[in-house]
C-alpha cells in the first residue's frame, strides 16, 4: 500500500462475559466471542465496508474501535497510537478524531435537547472555551452543509423525519472535523427514497472533508456502492476481504457467494434468471460457535476437515484474502456494463 | 371476477390533530392464484389498506368503500362472520412473527386450535395436520418440535411457523405484510423461496406488501405502487420495472443501489416522506416530483388504464416520464 | 440531492427567515395535560387549597392558639360553625378556632408531602441514576443499601426517633426524608438502565462526554417525566403517613397541628355531638389527596412515553 493506513486493526478481539440466569455469583461467566481476531487496514481518505448478518459482530467491532466497548485482545493503531493501550483520559481526548453515526436516527438524539444543543455537544465537550456565538455559527454552517435549514436550530428531534434526524446525527459527528467516521447501519432504518440522499451526502462529505470511513451494513448493495474495500464477517470472523468490485463480481468464499446470491436485484428479468444459491439454516449461537470454520454448518462445500482447524486467511494477491481452502470463483451475479 | 376486489377504499384515523386519511380512494383487485406486490414507503398506506380489508384497523380507524372477497362484502360483515373469513379464506402474516404468536402457548396448541374450531377436527387429526403443515414449510423434525414454545425457535423458523399457521385452513388468499424485513438476507432468501413453493403447491393468491423492490422483482406477477395513501401506478411487474410510467416509480427504481451495476452517485428523490395530515389537494407526490407541473398540486390525477393492462395516476404523458 | 442548485437556493432563502422555535416534549406534555379536564380541575383545586393554606389566616378572626373562653365547656351548644362569632368551622374541644387550626394543619400536611417528595426527587433520582448508569459493582452495592434500608420497618424506626429525639416537625421531615427516596431510587435506576442503552447516550460516550455530565445532561432530563409523576403520587402517600403518625399522637406538637392530628381529635369528640370537628379536616384531607391523585394521573397520561 502506498500510504500508511490511518487505522490498522490487527487481530482485534472483543469478548463479553455472559452470566447464565440462575447461576451462582461465583461460577465463572461464559465467554461470548463477539469479535474473534479481525485484521484490516483503512488507508487515509478511503472507505472500508463491513458486511455481515445480525450476530456477525460487525457493530461490536465498530464499538470497539470507537471505544464504547473494551477490546479484549489485539490492537487498533490509529495514526501510530494503539487505542487498546491508551490511558482512559488520553482515550477520551482522542475521541474527537473518531466519530460515529448510528442506525436508529431518532434514538441517537436526546429527545430533550434542541437540534442546536445536540450538534454542538461534541464541540462544547472538547473545546469548552469556544464562545457561544462561534459555536452557533459553526452549528448553523454545518446544518446547512448536511442539508438542514439553519433556522430549525431550536427544534427538537421528534419534529424531524428519519432522514432529517440522520442528517442531524451526521452534523454532530462532523462538527469536530474528525479524521475517521464510523457509520453503523446509517441507512437501514430509512425509507428507500431517503436512503439514497443520505448515502450521497456521506459520499460527498467523505470526498470534501477527506474523511476516512468505516461503513457497516447488512445490505451489500449499499456497502458496495460506498466502499473501496469490503470485509465480509460471519460470527465474529472475517470470511473474505477484497476491493468492492472484485468482491461483488468475483467472490471466492462460499458465504460471500451465498450472500450475494441472496441479495435481490430490482430487475424482474435478471432476478428470475440468475442462479440462486440459497444456504440452509441460520446463524449458530455465538456462545457456542462451530469448531474449525464457523461457517461450515451452513456451507454447501463443507468437508470433514473444515471442523478440525480454523481455515487460514489465504492471500490471493491484490489485497484479496479469503478464509476458505476450497475457494473458487462462482458466477452468482450477471453484471451489466 | 376477481378473488378480492377493493373499490374506492378510504381509511380515516381520528388523531389528536383531527382526522387523517391514511388510505385515500384505493381500488384494485387480485385474481385467484395471482401474486400482487403492494410497494410503498412508510406512510404510503400499504399496510393500512390490508388491515382495513381484513377488518384489523386500530380502534381510531374507520374504512369506507367496498372490499369484496369472492363476491362477499367484507366491510359490512359482523365480527363473527369476519373471523370465519379470516380463519378460512384470507390469512395474514406479519413482519414480526412474535406479535401474532402467543409466547405462553406451545406451537401445537396454537396451530390445532384453529383446526378444531373451524374444521371440526379431533385433536389428533388436527395435530397430524399441523405437523404436515410444518413439514411443508420445512421445519426440521416437526413432529417433535411442534410441542416447543415460540421463543425456542429462531427468527426465520418463527416466520415459517407463521406461514404454516396461515396455511392451515388452506386459505385462498395470503396477505404477507413485510414478511422478511426483520430477517437477514440469507434467511430472507429462504423464506421467499418457501413462499414461492407454497404458491405453486397450494395455488394461493398472495399479496406481498413491502418496501423492497428487489424481492418484488423476483416474486410478483403484478406490482402496485402506492404513495401518500394513493395508487401511483399498477401493472405487470416486468413492465413496471422495465418502463415505469410514473415519476415516483422511476425515481424509486433509480434510488436503489444495485449490486449488479456500477454507478457513481445514486439518483435521489428530493424531500421527505409525506406527512399524511398535510397532503396537497392534488397528487400526493407533487411536492417531491422533479417533473411537477402547475396542475399537479391542485388536481388529483385519475387512475387511468393504458397499454392494455396497466394503470397510472399522473398528469404527464407516459412518454414524458423519463 | 445536495447540493443541487434548487435546494441551495431554497436553503439560502429560508435561512433568512427567523429561527423557528421548537416544541419541546415538555410543551407537548403541558398541552396534553391541559386537555385533561379532570386533571386541570384537580390542579385548580390544589391551587385553591394552597391559597387556603398560605393565606387562610388573613380572614381568620381567631388565631390557632387562642382559646375562646366564652364557649369553652359548651362546645356542643355554642361551638358550632358560625360566621357571627368568627368560628367559621366551629371550635374544638378546648374552644380553639377550628378554622385557623385547619388552615395551619393543611399547611403542615402539604409541607410534609412536598418536602418529602422533593427530597425523594433530588436524592432518589440522582442516586438511582448514578447506580443505574455505572452499573456493575457500584450498582450492586448502592442498590443493596437501598434494599437494607427498605427492609427496616420504617414506621417503627420513625416512631422510635420521634420518641427518642422528641416530637418536632424537623424530626418528622428527617424521618420521612430518610425513607421517601428509596422507591424513587429504584424507579430511577430501572429507567436509567433503559435510557443508558439508548443510542444517544452511546453517542455521548463515543464523543467523550464525561460520565457525570452524561448523567446530568442525558439521563436525568429523560427520567424527569416518570419522576414527576411518581413525586405527585408520592405526596398523598406522605400526607397519609404523617396523618397516621399524628393519629397515633406522635406527629407535630401542640399548638401546631396537622390534618391527621385534627382528624384524630375530631374522631375522638364525635360522640359529643361536635361532628364538625371531624368534617372540616376530613374534607380538606380527602380533597387534597384526590386532587393530588388526579393531577398525578393527568401527568402520567400527559408524559406517557407511548405518545412520543
Amino acid at each position: 500500500m502506498a500510504t500508511d493506513p490511518i487505522l490498522s486493526v490487527r487481530d482485534l478481539q472483543v469478548t463479553f462475559d455472559i452470566r447464565r440466569q440462575g447461576a451462582w455469583p461465583w461460577t465463572p461467566p461464559m465467554k461470548l466471542h463477539a469479535v474473534g481476531g479481525i485484521s484490516f487496514d483503512l488507508p487515509a481518505g478511503e472507505c472500508v465496508g463491513i458486511v455481515g448478518e445480525s450476530g456477525s459482530g460487525k457493530s461490536t467491532l465498530a464499538r470497539a474501535i470507537v471505544g464504547t466497548v473494551p477490546m479484549s485482545g489485539g490492537s487498533a493503531v490509529f495514526e501510530g497510537q494503539d487505542l487498546a493501550t491508551m490511558s482512559p483520559e488520553a482515550r477520551r481526548r482522542h475521541r474527537r478524531n473518531v466519530q460515529m453515526i448510528f442506525q436508529d436516527p431518532l434514538a441517537a438524539l436526546n429527545p430533550r435537547m434542541t437540534v442546536g444543543e445536540i450538534i454542538a455537544e461534541p464541540l462544547i465537550t472538547h473545546e469548552p472555551k469556544t464562545p457561544r456565538k462561534e459555536v452557533k455559527r459553526r452549528v448553523a454552517e454545518l446544518m446547512e452543509r448536511v442539508g438542514l435549514l439553519p433556522n430549525l436550530i431550536n427544534r427538537y428531534p421528534h419534529e424531524f423525519s428519519g432522514g432529517q434526524c440522520q442528517r442531524i446525527g451526521i452534523a454532530r459527528a462532523l462538527i469536530l472535523k474528525p479524521k475517521l467516521l464510523i457509520c453503523d447501519e446509517p441507512v437501514s432504518a430509512l425509507d428507500v427514497s431517503v436512503q439514497a440522499q443520505v448515502v450521497n451526502l456521506l459520499m460527498e462529505l467523505q470526498r470534501d472533508m477527506g474523511l476516512s470511513m468505516i461503513f457497516i451494513a447488512h445490505d451489500l448493495s449499499v456497502v458496495k456502492h460506498i466502499s473501496d474495500q469490503i470485509v465480509v464477517m460471519y460470527l465474529g470472523r472475517v470470511m473474505e476481504q477484497a476491493d468492492a468490485r472484485t468482491l461483488t463480481t468475483r467472490p471466492q468464499h462460499p458465504y460471500t457467494q451465498a450472500l450475494i446470491s441472496s441479495v435481490p436485484v430490482p430487475d424482474p428479468v435478471l432476478e428470475k434468471a440468475r442462479p440462486r444459491m440459497v444456504i440452509e439454516g441460520e446463524l449458530p449461537s455465538p456462545l457456542n460457535p462451530p469448531s474449525g470454520c464457523v461457517f461450515r454448518t451452513r456451507c454447501p462445500k463443507a468437508q470433514a476437515s473444515c471442523a478440525e482447524a480454523r481455515p487460514e486467511m489465504l492471500d490471493l494477491g491484490n489485497a484479496h484474502t479469503v478464509a476458505c481452502p476450497f475457494h473458487e470463483v462462482e458466477e452468482v451475479l450477471a453484471v451489466q456494463a | 371476477m376477481s378473488l378480492l376486489e377493493i373499490e374506492n377504499l378510504t381509511v380515516t384515523f381520528q388523531t389528536g390533530d383531527g382526522p387523517v386519511n391514511a388510505v385515500n380512494g384505493v381500488s384494485f383487485g387480485i385474481d385467484a392464484g395471482e401474486t400482487l406486490a403492494v410497494v410503498g414507503e412508510s406512510g404510503s398506506g400499504k399496510s393500512q389498506t390490508a388491515f382495513a380489508a381484513m377488518g384489523l384497523l386500530a380502534k381510531n380507524g374507520a374504512a369506507t368503500g367496498t372490499v369484496r372477497f369472492d363476491g362477499q362484502e367484507l366491510l359490512k360483515l359482523s365480527n363473527r362472520e369476519l373471523n370465519r373469513v379470516r380463519a378460512q379464506e384470507i390469512a395474514m402474516i406479519f413482519q414480526d412473527p412474535m406479535t401474532s404468536l402467543n409466547p405462553y402457548l406451545r406451537v401445537s396448541d396454537q396451530m390445532t386450535e384453529v383446526l378444531q374450531l373451524h374444521k371440526g377436527m379431533s385433536r389428533k387429526e388436527a395435530t397430524a395436520e399441523a405437523v404436515r403443515m410444518l413439514d411443508a414449510v420445512r421445519i426440521p423434525d416437526a413432529r417433535n418440535r411442534i410441542t416447543n414454545f415460540p421463543h425456542e425457535f429462531s427468527g426465520g423458523m418463527r416466520q415459517r411457523i407463521m406461514i404454516a399457521m396461515a396455511l392451515l385452513c388452506r386459505p385462498r388468499l395470503l396477505i404477507a405484510d413485510e414478511p422478511t424485513t426483520a430477517l437477514d438476507v440469507t434467511v430472507q432468501a429462504q423464506i421467499m423461496e418457501l413462499l414461492g413453493d407454497i404458491r405453486t403447491e397450494f395455488g394461493t393468491a398472495v399479496i406481498l406488501i413491502t418496501h423492497d423492490l428487489g424481492i418484488v422483482a423476483g416474486f410478483c406477477d403484478r406490482t402496485l405502487v402506492m404513495y401518500g395513501g394513493q395508487i401511483m401506478e399498477e401493472g405487470p411487474t416486468n413492465d413496471v420495472f422495465a418502463a415505469p410510467s410514473h415519476p415516483y416509480t422511476r425515481g424509486l427504481l433509480k434510488a436503489v443501489p444495485r449490486l449488479d451495476r456500477e454507478e457513481d452517485s445514486l439518483q435521489t428523490i428530493a424531500g421527505e416522506p409525506p406527512d399524511m395530515s398535510r397532503l396537497p389537494a392534488g397528487c400526493p407526490f407533487s411536492p417531491r416530483c422533479d417533473q411537477v407541473e402547475d396542475i399537479c398540486p391542485m388536481t388529483r390525477p385519475a387512475l387511468e388504464g393504458f397499454d392494455g393492462n396497466r394503470r397510472r395516476a399522473c398528469h404527464l404523458n407516459v412518454k414524458e416520464v423519463a | 440531492m445536495f447540493p443541487n442548485k434548487q435546494t441551495t437556493d431554497t436553503l439560502l432563502e429560508a435561512a433568512q427567515v427567523a429561527e423557528v422555535r421548537g416544541r419541546s416534549l415538555w410543551r407537548d406534555a403541558v398541552d396534553r395535560f391541559l386537555k385533561n379536564k379532570a386533571a386541570v380541575g384537580a390542579l385548580i383545586t390544589l391551587i385553591l387549597i394552597g391559597i387556603f393554606a398560605l393565606f387562610g389566616d388573613l380572614i381568620a378572626v381567631w388565631n390557632n392558639e387562642e382559646i375562646d373562653w366564652g364557649i369553652m365547656g359548651q362546645i356542643a351548644q355554642k361551638g358550632a360553625p358560625s360566621i357571627a362569632n368568627g368560628h367559621y368551622f366551629g371550635a374544638d374541644e378546648l374552644g380553639r378556632d377550628l378554622y385557623s387550626r385547619t388552615v395551619q394543619g393543611t399547611r403542615i400536611s402539604i409541607m410534609v408531602g412536598v418536602v418529602g417528595s422533593v427530597i425523594a426527587v433530588v436524592v432518589g433520582t440522582l442516586y438511582g441514576a448514578v447506580a443505574g448508569y455505572f452499573g456493575g459493582r457500584i450498582d450492586n452495592i448502592m442498590m443493596r443499601i437501598v434494599d437494607i434500608l427498605m427492609a427496616i420497618p420504617f414506621m417503627f424506626v420513625l416512631i422510635l426517633m420521634l420518641v427518642i429525639f422528641g416530637r418536632s416537625i424537623f424530626m418528622l421531615f428527617v424521618g420521612i426524608g430518610l425513607i421517601s427516596w428509596l422507591d424513587m431510587a429504584r424507579i430511577a435506576r430501572g429507567q436509567t438502565l433503559t435510557i443508558k442503552n439508548k443510542e444517544f447516550v452511546e453517542a455521548a460516550v463515543a464523543t467523550g462526554v464525561r460520565p457525570f455530565t452524561i448523567i446530568l445532561r442525558h439521563i436525568v432530563p429523560n427520567l424527569l417525566g416518570i419522576v414527576v409523576v411518581y413525586a405527585t403520587l408520592l405526596i398523598p402517600g406522605l400526607i397519609l403517613t404523617e396523618s397516621f403518625i399524628s393519629f397515633l399522637g406522635l406527629g407535630v406538637q401542640e399548638p401546631n397541628t396537622s390534618l391527621g392530628a385534627l382528624i384524630s381529635a375530631g374522631a375522638g369528640q364525635m360522640q359529643y355531638g361536635v361532628i364538625w370537628q371531624l368534617y372540616f379536616p376530613l374534607f380538606f384531607f380527602l380533597v387534597t389527596l384526590f386532587a393530588f391523585f388526579f393531577v398525578g394521573d393527568g401527568l402520567r397520561d400527559a408524559l406517557d412515553p407511548k405518545d412520543r
